[in-house]
């Protein structure tokens, strides 16, 4: 900061502003890049005509999880909820669990896009449309649970209020109703969000797409805009307004899913501490999210210029951050099933570590406490196969931490008259990893119909989007 | 009004430039010599252009706190006269008006209604959606979306004068000039 004396201590030269803006520019997108070689990198991929053989083995792999999905849901819906593991009392089972896995996922993709964007993180912009998008995959296959739990989901708008001939309202003092106010905000909020930041960049392959029937798909969805200094001044405008907007909402999405465990009686659910330790989950496992998309994703479509280590080692703190809270958070609740000297609570916490699950919370612990220690090592952080496979066992740990909070309190609840065990059906499973397979395939069609990194916001990256100051008058 | 011109009409002049920096000392020297309709045309948010143009502040925030106001009141307004007007029922002892429950949905609906707002009312106070512009007659305004730096004079710009204002823009120096089809 100090402009007169450009030397430190050692008498070596300080770099200038100019160079230190220059170095971490540097940092987030390798050197040589203009206008039109970013905007051909991207472009092109989706505007390539045919598909990649790797990429149309993933679609197919993808494709058919999503039939099992519709297998696995036709059936419930012919049969009946039964067919799932859930009875009195674990009433709740994969479904919530899974529901809670995927909206904490899409965590990550606000965060990048928003709260990033307030924070101005230049490392943001060639990995935040990726990340938006997993937010609206993510929370697409949340929606599924709630929907088919219900048992009858050609009546999941009776969670909506709307008049209706029975005259009756939804209970508005519910977290259940909270959480349908929060989930299908967020969700319209992030679709919202998503095209907003892609309105250039579809001007841009209007301009570029060869075919006219793609010129006018990309055409229409353009909606003509033209790139004048007063559109991208309200656009402007408009993005710093949604990302703050967007920021407290992603804080209170999750706030919102932990209130239908917290404002519960149950044990091991009642707890003051859920909302930011759900909050920080949410945030672990989307970057954990973001970490395995993006490294294949990186590797197959040689993104290395513009998701550079600096992006990769980024995510893998901010994992190693929020894992470290959501470690906290577990030891908390070890501590307050003592400290709160309730027989309930102090019962909850020993069958959580000693009980029937106990394999389940030990595992958890590994994948959740033990496993991200290793991202406080750099030669970790900057190898993305190792990377990859901490991202993997940070999914497994979350999905299981749901699990954990879910079943096991249920399963063993105040009267031991009505105590029982809860285990996943076939039915159950194949509906989790049909939504695997649904996530995927949508991330494919993605991939290949969409231009997978904002353009316009790699061209402020790059020297030339540079203006000199200069002097007026003359 | 049409039929009294002669030669096809103009929308106006386009000047484009190879660099940001010349674009917009363009600009500012254009709106220095009087004109007053006139349009810079850049590949991305170019800050300095606002300031270069002298770009009145826009109305986006305006409308987005009246989307945000609006959906609060929806919100509270929808929670209150379902749970103590149409349909009271004491739940658990709670008064008919819960206060702090209604918070939750109130506070997503203000943030939804103030978000729509921001959009639609960024796409409505920018005039799109437009499917036709004059502009886009300009062949190379193609890469106007890639690398093309413009700037535009409008030919109802009430200083606009086909020859001198070529001349203008000839000595910013642009790249080249082009006139617009209206």
């Amino acid at each position: 900061m100090a402009q007169p004396l450009p030397t430190d201590q050692a008498g070596r030269r300080r770099p200038t502003a100019e160079e230190t803006r220059t170095a971490s520019i540097a940092e987030v997108i390798r050197p040589g890049y203009g206008f039109t070689s970013v905007t051909d990198k991207v472009a092109s991929i989706t505007l390539r005509p045919g598909v990649l053989i790797g990429w149309l083995a993933g679609f197919l792999i993808a494709f058919s999880l999503v039939m099992l999905f519709t297998v696995a849901i036709t059936y419930l819906v012919v049969k009946g909820t039964g067919i799932w593991g859930v009875n009195i009392p674990v009433g709740w089972g994969f479904a919530i669990v899974n529901f809670v896995w995927w909206i904490g996922i899409g965590h990550a993709g606000t965060l990048i896009s928003a709260i990033l964007l307030l924070f101005r993180q230049r490392w943001r912009m060639s990995i935040a449309r990726f990340a938006e998008a997993m937010t609206l995959f993510a929370v697409a296959c949340a929606g599924m649970f709630p929907v088919f739990h219900t048992g009858r989901p050609w009546l999941a708008y009776w969670l909506l209020p709307y008049p209706n001939s029975m005259g009756v309202w939804p209970q508005f003092r519910s977290p259940l109703i909270w959480d349908v106010f929060a989930v299908s905000t967020y969700a319209t909020v992030s679709l919202i969000f998503w095209y907003v930041g892609l309105l250039p960049d579809l001007a841009t392959m209007r301009d570029k797409a060869k075919s006219l029937f793609v010129k006018r798909i990309f055409g229409v969805v353009a909606l003509g805009w033209r790139g004048s200094a007063m559109h991208w001044q309200r656009y402007e405008t408009a993005s710093l307004l949604l990302a703050g907007l967007a920021t407290p909402l992603v804080l209170s999405v999750h706030t919102v899913v932990s209130f239908d465990f917290a404002v519960a009686v149950i044990p091991g659910w009642h707890a003051t501490v859920f909302p930011p330790y759900f909050v920080a989950g949410a945030i672990y496992s989307g970057f954990a999210m973001v970490l395995t998309l993006v490294i294949p994703i990186r590797a197959y479509y040689r993104l290395h210029d513009f998701i550079t280590m600096r992006h990769i080692q980024n995510c893998a703190k901010i994992m190693l951050v929020t894992g470290l809270m959501v470690f906290y958070g577990y030891c908390t609740e070890l501590f307050f099933g003592w400290y709160a000297s309730n027989e309930y609570e102090g019962f909850m916490i020993h069958n959580r570590v000693f009980g029937n699950y106990w394999y389940m919370y030990w595992f958890l612990i590994f994948c959740n406490g033990v496993m991200p220690q290793l991202l406080w090592f750099k030669r970790v952080r900057t190898n993305v196969v190792v990377l990859f496979l901490i991202s993997l066992v940070v999914n497994t740990g979350m999905w299981l931490e749901r699990f954990v909070i879910v079943v096991t309190s249920l399963s063993r609840d105040f009267l031991p008259s009505s105590w029982g065990m809860y285990a996943g059906t076939v039915w159950d499973w194949a509906t989790y990893v049909g939504t695997l397979g649904l996530f995927a395939w949508l991330i494919f069609l993605f991939l290949r119909f969409v231009p997978m990194i904002s353009i316009f916001e790699m061209r402020t990256l790059v020297p030339e989007a540079r203006v000199e100051p200069q002097e007026h008058g003359h | 009004m049409a039929h009294v011109e002669t030669t096809p009409a103009l929308y106006g002049l386009m000047a484009e430039f190879k660099t940001a920096t010349a674009l917009v000392a363009a600009a500012r020297r254009a709106r220095e010599a009087g004109y007053t309709k006139i349009d810079a045309y850049a590949p991305y948010p170019v800050e300095e252009l606002a300031e270069a143009l002298a770009l009145p502040r826009n109305r986006v925030p305006l409308v987005t706190l009246l989307g945000g106001l609006a959906g609060l009141a929806a919100g509270y307004g929808l929670e209150y006269w379902a749970s103590v007007i149409a349909y009271p029922m004491n739940i658990g002892g709670r008064p008919f008006h819960s206060m702090p429950a209604f918070i939750v949905p109130a506070y997503e609906t203000t943030i939804l209604f103030a978000s729509i707002a921001a959009t639609i009312g960024m796409i409505m106070l920018n005039g799109l959606p437009q499917p036709y512009h004059p502009v886009f007659n300009v062949p190379q305004f193609a890469r106007a979306s890639t690398d093309g730096l413009f700037l535009t004079i409008e030919a109802a710009d009430p200083k606009f004068d086909l020859h001198a204002t070529r001349a203008f823009l000839e000595g910013l120096h642009p790249a080249g000039v082009s006139d617009i089809a209206a």
